[in-house]
């Protein structure tokens, strides 16, 4: 396992040798304020806290992390540095691991890097520390989520437009199935714990919580699961 | 060094490496050839360990590749065809990751080969430059650089000399001829002066079989007084 430090390395500074890092984290922090700002009603709602940033997030997620997560493996099968990376003493779990951590730490960074809009609240007002701390959590948490799906999408092609089209979609529909509109339909043909039951697999079902300074341990559950669950498909695949 | 007992690779129904078996010894340059798509890099791959074979395997250094792949890679320097490395990173940046990967862990240590390998494959001069700005030359230098960064006692090189001018050429089989006293190197290629000027046995793959696996001077020998090529065309006519 001590492999992975050198992979990690290697994979997290490969962001910021390439301009790769600096579009993304530009791009990523100028839509996730601009959507608050501008759709989720940051001033209208008069209030000093940042839910109006935060609840936009499964939103902004379903574009952003396929467009980090995309280029993961593909980017690798597409120059053969898969056979290189595959001939040097690591195993397939270890070379997952590493990339997908890097990956996340990079959004995590960027997540993090909203830090002026915790400062702008804490000057308008006087918000809840308690909410804030638990909805950086619940997002960086839930990117972790996104990304899963990205990476195997990521490592079944060596196109990058394949792999972030079928992300987004797969990430759609994850997404999708938590909100009412969707869960309606489903109860009118389903019994109703069946709707229930697929409602629980939705994103938003479980992020939602986090954002009004819940922690419940069914939604760390749930996260860290599919985050292993796709982490256990990408082996798979890789091995195939 | 290298035993290889009965690989066999297939492709749906198609057998790309039917059977092959041969051995190399410490010391022993062995020339790897046939025409495109007769199985070579395939073999190599499996031998690598990036490849699993369908069935057979085979052992270097005393570790089954099938059994215990990590081991393998340890003691191979594989250079793939066309020297894949991560293109935004300097020569220098590349050869400290593939170091550190190789455990050479300490930066003294790390330094020491980096030196060595970049002294044997007179990288100096773009040391520093980004690996994706350098000729066709410098590119395959690096690779070679990478496969021997840890002085390896299996090296393992597919198409070594392809798309050097001729005296890179040169100075690259004088460099594969003063390393091999004390390493088995595989090579693979299509100049069939390369395997007369420096391979102490040649190996003819044809649709999957080894056809030929001599000396260079019993191979010769087949047809006194004829080109090389020609004996070569009429050994594996029946692939084109």
């Amino acid at each position: 396992m001590s492999q992975i430090v050198p992979l990690f390395k290697r994979e997290f500074l490969g962001y910021f040798r390439s301009p790769v890092a600096y579009v993304f984290l530009s791009i990523f922090l100028i839509a996730s304020v601009g959507l608050a700002f501008f759709i989720g009603g940051f001033f209208k709602a008069n209030v000093a806290s940042l839910s109006s940033f935060f609840n936009l997030h499964p939103w902004l997620f379903l574009f952003l992390i396929p467009a980090a997560g995309m280029r993961l493996w593909s980017e690798e099968k597409r120059t053969g540095t898969i056979e290189l990376l595959f001939t040097l003493p690591v195993t397939t779990l270890e070379a997952v691991l590493a990339k997908f951590l890097a990956a996340w730490t990079f959004l995590a960074v960027a997540i993090l890097l909203s830090f002026p809009m915790i400062i702008t609240v804490a000057y308008l007002g006087d918000p809840d520390w308690g909410i804030i701390v638990t909805s950086y959590f619940g997002s960086i948490l839930m990117a972790g989520a996104y990304l899963g799906v990205c990476t195997v999408t990521s490592a079944m092609t060596k196109n990058q437009v394949i792999s972030f089209v079928i992300s987004v979609v797969v990430c759609l529909i994850i997404l999708l199935l938590g909100f009412s509109v969707f869960n309606e339909t489903l109860t009118s043909v389903l019994p109703i714990w069946v709707s229930d039951l697929i409602a629980n697999f939705s994103f938003s079902t479980h992020f939602e919580p986090f954002t009004k300074g819940i922690i419940d341990p069914k939604d760390l559950v749930y996260f860290l699961s599919l985050i292993g669950f796709s982490l256990f498909i990408n082996v798979l695949v890789l091995e195939r | 060094m290298i035993e290889v007992k009965g690989l066999v690779k297939t492709y749906g129904p198609k057998r790309a490496v039917d059977g092959v078996t041969f051995t190399v010894k410490r010391g022993e340059i062995l020339g790897f050839l046939g025409p495109n798509g007769a199985g070579k890099s395939t073999t190599m791959k499996m031998i690598t360990g990036y490849l699993r074979p369908t069935a057979g395997t085979a052992i270097v250094d005393g570790h089954d590749v099938a059994i215990d792949p990590v081991a393998v890679k340890r003691k191979v320097g594989y250079l793939p065809e066309s020297a894949p490395a991560y293109g935004e990173m300097t020569v220098q940046e590349f050869l400290g990751f593939i170091a550190e990967i190789r455990g050479f862990r300490s930066s003294q240590a790390r330094a020491t080969q980096i030196e060595r390998a970049i002294r044997l494959t007179h990288l100096e001069p773009v040391r520093h430059q980004s690996i994706e700005t350098l000729s066709k030359g410098f590119k395959q230098r690096v690779g070679f650089a990478q496969a021997l960064l840890h002085d390896p006692p299996v090296l393992i090189l597919d198409e070594p000399t392809d798309g050097l001018d001729p005296n890179q050429k040169n100075e690259v089989r004088s460099l594969i001829k003063s390393m091999a006293t004390e390493k088995a190197v595989v090579l693979s290629t299509h100049i069939l002066e390369e395997v007369e000027a420096i391979c102490t046995r040649v190996i003819i793959i044809s649709q999957g079989k080894v056809v030929v696996d001599e000396t260079p001077a019993q191979f010769q020998a087949r047809q006194p007084g004829a080109r090389l090529d020609a004996i070569f065309r009429s050994l594996t006519q029946s692939d084109t």
